[in-house]
Parts: C-alpha cells; structure tokens; sequence
C-alpha cells in the first residue's frame, strides 16, 4: 500500500490520459480477479449471515414473519441472561489473565537459560484441540480425590492440618439406647449410674473402615465405683445387627470414641474408648448422661465443588487460560524481541530498578502488542463454545451457559432456529466492535 | 539480523513442511493397509458362513444404505455385527451413520441437506409421530409388516403406528424398571430382594447400617432422575393418570405428583442415602454411577443403582459378573402394582428403496435380534427371539419379564414429552429433577418448576 501510494504521488503529469483510456479494461479485469474470491465469501460469509439474520424473524417453524418476537424471547429467557452474564465475566477476565501471564512468562523466560524449553512447555497445550483440553480439565475437576487432581490436592492440604474422623458415617441403630444430640453427636436418652454397665451401639461403619487397632468388642464388668460401659459397631457381616444392642461374638469395638459424661450442660467427665470398645469414666460421672461428641462423626472433607453452579465458569475460565496464556506469551515473547535493547539499557544506566524498567519502559513499549493479543483472544473468547459444552455436568451446564452454547442448545436441541439465529446476530453485534478495533489498529500499524 | 533471521525461517519452514509430508505419507499409506485388510476380512467372513434362515431377504449387490442411530461404544459395535450379517445375506452396502441426541434434530439437518439416511433409529413415539407429521416417514411394505406381526406382540405393533398405518419396527427395547445391586454388599449386610417401596426402605437402611451407601444416582443426566420419577409414578398414580401427565392433561401441580416428589425424596432427601451426596450425585454421570456401584470390593460406592438393563454394558465394563456379583429385583411397588416402564428404539424407512424395506425386514426378524442378544446389553421386543439367546440368567429374566407383560408396560413419559421440556441437558423436567436432587425438602416449588416448562414446552 505505501509502494503504490509513492508511485501514485511520483508520476502525476502522465496520469490523466493512460487512465481514462485503460480504465474500462481495467476495472474489467479487477472484476475478474476479484470475482473468485467474492464468490466464495458471499456463498460462504454474506449469505449464510444474510440468512441467519433473515431467519431470526421468523418463529419456529420458519412460515410465519415474527418480527421482534425472537429478540424479546432474547432478553427475558432466563438461560440467555445467565449465558450473557458469563459471556461478559468471560470476555473481562479471560483476555486480561491469558496476556497477563503471557507478559509474565514472555518477559521471565527471556532472562532464564532454558528459556526456550520453558516456552515450549507453557505453549504446548495450544497444539491440543479445545475438546481434549474439555476431557482432561473435566477428570481435572473430578469430585472424587481419587480422579481429580485438582480436589486431590485440596483435600491433600487440608487433611494435613485438619484430621477427619474414623467414624464419619457411624450412626444409632433401631431402638438405639441414643438419640441425636442437640448441636450434633449423639447423646444417651437415659442418665448412668454406677454399678450398671451402659451400652453405645452405633452402626454405619463397615468392618474394613475401622481403626486397625480395633480389637473385638467387649461386655464391660460391672464396677461399682465408676461409670463403665461399651461402645461398638453393632453389626454382624452377613448376619445384620445380631443381638440387638448386644455384643456378638465378631464385632468389633469402637476404637478411641470420645465420650463426655454430661450433667445440666457441663462435661464432667470424659474418656476415650479402649480397643475392644470398653470405656471406665470416674464416679463424677453418676447421674450424668454420655454425649458422644460431633468430633468423632466428621465427614471426610471432600474438597471444592469446582464443577458446581457457583465456582463452574471460573474453572472453566482457568482451563481456557491454561491452553491460551502460552499464544499470547509467544506472540509476547516476538514483540518482545523487537524492543529496542538501548533504550532498556539508556533506562538502567539512568538508575531505573527492574521493577521500573519493566513498568516504564517495557510495557509501553509492547502495548500495540498486549493489545493485539487481549482483543484476538476476546474474539475468541466471544464464540467459546467446546470448553463450556464439555466440562460442565448436565446438572450445572445452565450455570455455565453461554451464548454460543445457548446458540447451541436452542437450534439443535430444542428445535427453536429463530432464537438460535437472534442469539447469532446478537453475538456477531457483540463481536463487531471488537472487530473494528482491530482492523482499524491493523491499518494504522500498515501506515506506519 | 532481519536477514539472518528470515533465513533461519524459511529453512524451518521447509523442514517442517517436511516432515508434514512425512507424516502424511505415513497416514496414507497405513491408511491403505487398513482398507486392505477390511476387504478381506470381509470377503473372508462372505464365503464362510451358511445359515439357514426363515426371513427371505433379496438380493442387494451394488446398493448401499445409511442407518443414523445414536448408539455410541459397544452398542454401536454390536450393532454393527447384525448390519455386517444383512451385507453378507442380500450383498448391500450398510453405513452407520452416527447421530446426535435428539436424533429428530439431526434427522431435521440432513433432510433439509437432501439427504437423509435411509433408515433412522428413532427412540420415542413421539419422534415418529413427528417425523411422520414432517412427511419424512414412510410407510413399511408387506414384507417388512408381515415379519412384524409373526414376531410382535399387539402393543409393541402399536407404538409404531401412526394413523393406523406402520412405520416404526421396534428393534431395541429397553427395561426400565430394575435395580441393580451388589450381590457381595447384600450378603454382607444380610439384606434380601425388596418387592415393595417400604422394603426397599428397610433394605436400604440395613445396608446402610452395614456401613455402605444404598444408592448410586447419576445425577449429571437428567434421565436417570425422570426415570426414577417415572417408575414411582406409575405405580403410585396408576397407569390412567401416566398417560394423562405424559400428555400434559393433567398439570405437573396436581396431587399425584407431589405424592411421588415427597415418595422419591424419602430416599433422595435422605442424609447419606446417596452416594457422594447430592452434589457428588449431580456430577456422576450415568456409566460411572453404575461402575461405582460394582467396583471396590467389599466397600463399593453405593450398594444399589436404579436403571434400565442397558446397564449391563457398563457393569461388565466395570468388570463385574452380571448374575453373580450383579444383580437385580424389579422396581418395587410402591402403589398397587409393580410399574413397567419401557424405553425402545424403532427403526423407521426415510427413504424409501426395495433395499431400505429389506432392512426393515431383516430388523424385524428374531434373527438380527438374536445375533444381538448374544452380545449382551440388547433386550428385544421380538417374541419369537429364544430366550436362550440372552447371555445369562439375569438378562433371560429381564428379557422374559419384558415378553411377558405383553401389552402392559408404558412408554417411558420423557420420551413422549416434548424434546425441550423431556430430553435437554439442563433445561425442563431434566433441570427440574435436578435441582430436587439437590434440595429434595421443596416439593412446591419444583412442581412449580415442572409445570411452567411444561405448559411452555406444550404449549397449553
């Protein structure tokens, strides 16, 4: 373009008469060559765009002129606002995080010996396709620590500061001597007295979930100078309970249970269970009631619920990241390369710190290009469709919604093409401006 | 350093499109050997085998059909082998053409497109019903309607009309009223067979006292739950008021419904009744609901899953013995009588050829159906398939059950809704079901839920 422009402004005076007399052959021959390519992008671009707009005012079955009615159903369908609102918290924070890393990692691994082999690795999901990216984060998210990394290093962090139970599912059984107690646990619904052994039956906990130092449970003697009593898992493999809220021959005591002996409110006394399930509280404890307390019944923790409704487009979004931050740092890492070294240079030698260099110098410098990346990674934010369709479960794929997942679902599953067609137009306003950004930046870059 | 620079680049470029050559080299050529050995494999299979059979079918060289089916995996696979059997006898070329639920919408894209399959597995009357209406159906020939009625039974006959006229073959039924258990867990927890709802209370309970959890619920799909829903209420209301709701004559508000939601919730709502908990509940789709079930020894996930006899597939996926470590006893009674509810797919001509109608015929006939069956994971609506077809003693009692009803079983109520409030991901009764999972307490309010996208889906 700037060639032809210096050619135009270098030979005017011949101009006027070669053009008038070429020019209808000319533009004859423009035509021609043009025709090809404008016939493919009004088969394949005009016309299909012409008709989804066309389309989107008609109803249902496409006979009947609808007029607005599609863009109204656009607005207050439900599923098309929560697919708008997360468009939008996807175009904020997708773009911005993937260039932020990408700047990051752009400017580190410049500076690092295996630089190279760095960008390599962060660059590497991109050569996988969005619907295998969709599988791996979907095992990723798994609820299951034992599937999902993510939840399997969660549930590993906390379980080391915090201890879940050994009797996360033990419960009373029928005509349990127990009841719940008020603030969780479970409670005796008759005081103790000395002299009388007490039974704790629980069920719930299979005989290979128990402690290993589980030792089969015992009758607790009778002791007439304290509380004494047993608590055991009252159930017999293969046989049901047995003796009700007796002790049978194989089962197995509750190792170290907790149990506070309970007068008006206050713990008086408290004990943990032997191995054979045998407890002795002292003589304090007459007339209270035994409480077993919430401690010993913890579920195990069972990590973050990534895939659901609140915390599914933030996973999703973080999925996308991984895949595009390694784009926008290469192509970082290229606008990176043409930065003048003397300036950074003039900047150090001037007393500027690293920090400043990079904040005053450095990202001036690459902004066309952090601008380029954000806005091409907004339009392809805009039509993500594979990410959300693929790691959301059925049970949240609503909250996660999107517009061109609600594109989607509206035309092929729920036969309702005006919509699909609206939601289309609608998304195409949406990328126009975007567009437009970046043609006209792309001209301007031409100029210079 | 531009120079330099664009120097290195072309010469990368150069081996890169190098080895891209390479590689499609390589591609092709594997390629080749594939057809190859396809061909022979074929040819092979063509002069080996002699069967003497009861459905004449014509001769077919030369002519090529397409089936659109959305079967995936080893159903597809097994599927394949009753088509590759129908090439070997006329001599026709058959391809599968995988389709996406809901077919009709698939089946929407390819007729506009001009071309259809010839034949298409659709697996709701309702789809027919459309698919007639769209004048894409057309009507069985003799032959295919007499193999039809020598092996149907009336109702099954039935399903497949519209306006007294034959369209559908039902090829594939489906059982959807079992409960599959682990047998290990059971013994274990000395539980028997429920036959009523208060049993499988009382069963659950004692398995769960065991120190398992009774039930595995794929909740990431929205049918394992209007299936549930779908076998309380029609043992509960009664057959009349299932055909009424599946109609929408009567509003999802109605009594009868809230009496099945406050049913349901006594195990949905229950604290540990559900493996994983609601939330792990509706991230569990429905192959790893039943591979949960049936793996871990004697500490599986779940003691109990509730599904149709296709989940044989997955059980044996989860290396699990059906009959011995898996087991069923038919959905409890939790009304009058035991609900049967039946799912099924019916092939049905869209182009209509002598080949298209031989197909038809040959789907109708107890052989393709027994070659099925022998597979495993197939249950046939075709009376006269022997019973001994069927792999083991689990599948031969569901298979007879199915036989048995003869015409008493319902269609499965989702099936015969309309795709946007019955059969989408997240969205009407599946959503709906859902989110009861998750908070079982709100029964107003997920009745409220179901009737407006009813009434929207209906459109009354």
């Amino acid at each position: 373009m700037a060639s032809t422009q210096a050619a135009g402004g270098g030979a005017p005076p011949a101009a006027p008469k070669s053009r008038r007399s070429v020019t209808g052959t000319r533009r004859a021959v423009a035509a021609l060559f043009l025709l090809p390519a404008l016939v493919l992008l009004g088969a394949l671009v005009v016309y299909p765009i012409g008709y989804s707009v066309i389309r989107s005012f008609y109803d249902q079955s496409g006979d009947g002129f609808a007029g607005f009615d599609n863009y109204q159903a656009l607005f207050t369908d439900d599923g098309i606002r929560t697919a708008l609102k997360n468009n939008v918290i996807w175009v904020v924070f997708a773009p911005t995080v993937a260039t932020a890393l990408g700047l990051i990692f752009a400017v580190l691994t410049e500076r690092v010996r295996w630089g190279t082999a760095f960008k390599l690795v962060v660059f590497m999901p991109m050569a996988i396709s969005m619907l295998a990216a969709g599988i791996i984060f979907r095992l990723v998210y798994d609820q299951d620590p034992d599937k999902g990394v993510a939840n399997a290093v969660w549930v590993g962090v906390h379980d080391t500061f915090a201890q879940s139970s050994a009797f996360p599912k033990a419960h009373p059984g029928r005509e349990s001597p127990l009841e719940a107690a008020p603030g969780g646990g479970f409670i005796t619904k008759a005081t103790v007295s000395a002299g009388t052994p007490v039974t704790l039956p629980l069920v719930g906990v299979a005989p290979d979930q128990m402690p290993d130092d589980a030792k089969r449970a015992v009758q607790a003697k009778a002791d007439p100078d304290g509380i004494t009593g047993t608590t055991w898992q009252d159930f017999t493999r293969g046989k049901g309970v047995g003796t009700l809220g007796g002790v049978d021959a194989s089962e197995l005591g509750y190792a170290g249970l907790r149990i506070e002996a309970v007068k008006d409110g206050k713990v008086v006394a408290s004990t943990n269970a032997a191995d054979d399930g045998t407890f002795t509280l002292p003589a304090a404890a007459e007339g209270a009631q035994l409480r077993l307390p919430p401690d010993n019944f913890k579920e195990p923790y069972n990590g973050v619920d990534w895939l659901g409704p609140s915390l599914v487009t933030p996973s999703i979004i973080v999925s996308y990241i991984w895949m595009w931050a390694g784009f926008a740092m290469v192509l970082i890492a290229a606008g990176l390369a043409g930065i003048p070294r003397d300036l950074l240079e003039a900047a150090r030698v001037d007393g500027a710190g690293e920090w400043q260099v990079f904040r005053r110098v450095t990202v001036p410098l690459l902004a066309p290009v952090l601008a380029v990346v954000t806005v091409t990674l907004m339009i392809n934010v805009l039509k993500v469709f594979d990410l959300v369709f693929i790691i959301a479960p059925g049970s949240s794929q609503d909250d996660a919604n999107v517009l061109a997942l609600e594109l989607y679902r509206k035309g092929f599953s729920e036969d309702q093409p005006g919509i699909a067609s609206a939601i289309a137009v609608f998304l195409l306003l949406l990328v126009i401006p975007v567009m437009w950004f970046n043609v006209r930046r792309l001209r301007r870059e031409v100029r210079r | 350093m531009r120079s330099t620079s664009s120097r290195n680049r072309t010469s990368r470029a150069a081996r890169a499109a190098a080895a891209v050559l390479a590689g499609a080299l390589a591609v092709s050529l594997t390629a080749c050997g594939g057809d190859d050995d396809n061909g022979s494999g074929n040819e092979q299979g063509g002069t080996g085998q002699e069967t003497g059979s009861t459905v004449t079918l014509p001769k077919l060289n030369g002519e090529s059909l397409e089936v659109a089916a959305v079967w995936t995996g080893a159903e597809q696979a097994n599927f394949k082998k009753v088509l590759a059997e129908f090439e070997k006898r006329t001599g026709a070329k058959v391809t599968f053409v995988p389709a996406q639920d809901p077919i009709i919408n698939f089946l929407g894209s390819k007729v506009a497109g001009g071309q259809p399959p010839d034949i298409a597995m659709l697996p709701q009357p309702g789809a027919i019903k459309q698919a007639v209406e769209k004048k894409w159906a057309k009507p069985l020939g003799a032959d295919a309607i007499k193999e039809l009625q020598e092996n149907y039974s009336q109702g099954w006959q039935n399903i497949g009309k519209v306006d007294d006229k034959q369209y559908g073959v039902y090829y594939k039924a489906a059982n959807k009223s079992l409960i599959w258990y682990n047998n290990q867990v059971f013994e274990n927890a000395g539980a028997s067979e429920p036959k009523t709802w208060d049993e499988l209370l009382t069963t659950a309970q004692t398995v769960y006292d065991s120190g398992v959890t009774p039930f595995s619920v794929g909740g990431a799909e929205g049918w394992t739950l209007t299936d549930w829903f779908e076998n309380v209420y029609l043992s509960q209301a009664g057959p009349e008021k299932y055909d009424q709701l599946a109609k929408h004559e009567i509003k999802w508000t109605d009594p009868s419904v809230k009496d099945a939601l406050t049913t349901l919730a006594q195990v949905w709502g229950k604290k540990d009744y559900v493996a994983g908990g609601a939330t792990g509940a509706l991230q569990t789709d429905f192959p790893a609901s039943v591979t949960q079930t049936f793996t871990g020894g004697d500490q599986p996930k779940a003691a109990m899953v509730y599904e149709g006899d296709f989940a044989q597939v997955n059980i044996t996926q989860a290396k699990a013995e059906v009959g011995t470590d898996a087991k069923v006893f038919p959905f409890p009674t939790v009304g009058d009588t035991a609900p049967v509810v039946s799912g099924g797919d019916a092939a049905v001509i869209l182009q209509d050829s002598k080949a298209a109608q031989a197909l038809a015929t040959w789907l109708a006939s107890p052989e393709a159906a027994t070659i099925q069956a022998k597979l495993g994971g197939y249950l046939s609506p075709n009376k006269n398939v022997d019973n001994s077809a069927y792999p083991n003693d689990v599948q031969r009692k569901i298979a007879k059950a199915l036989i048995d009803s003869g015409d008493d079983f319902r269609f499965d109520m989702s099936d015969q809704a309309p795709q946007a409030f019955g059969g989408t991901p997240g969205k009407g009764e599946w959503k709906a079901l859902q989110d009861f999972l998750k908070n079982p307490s709100d029964i107003a309010g997920t009745q409220a839920k179901l009737e407006a996208d009813a009434a929207a889906a209906y459109g009354n």
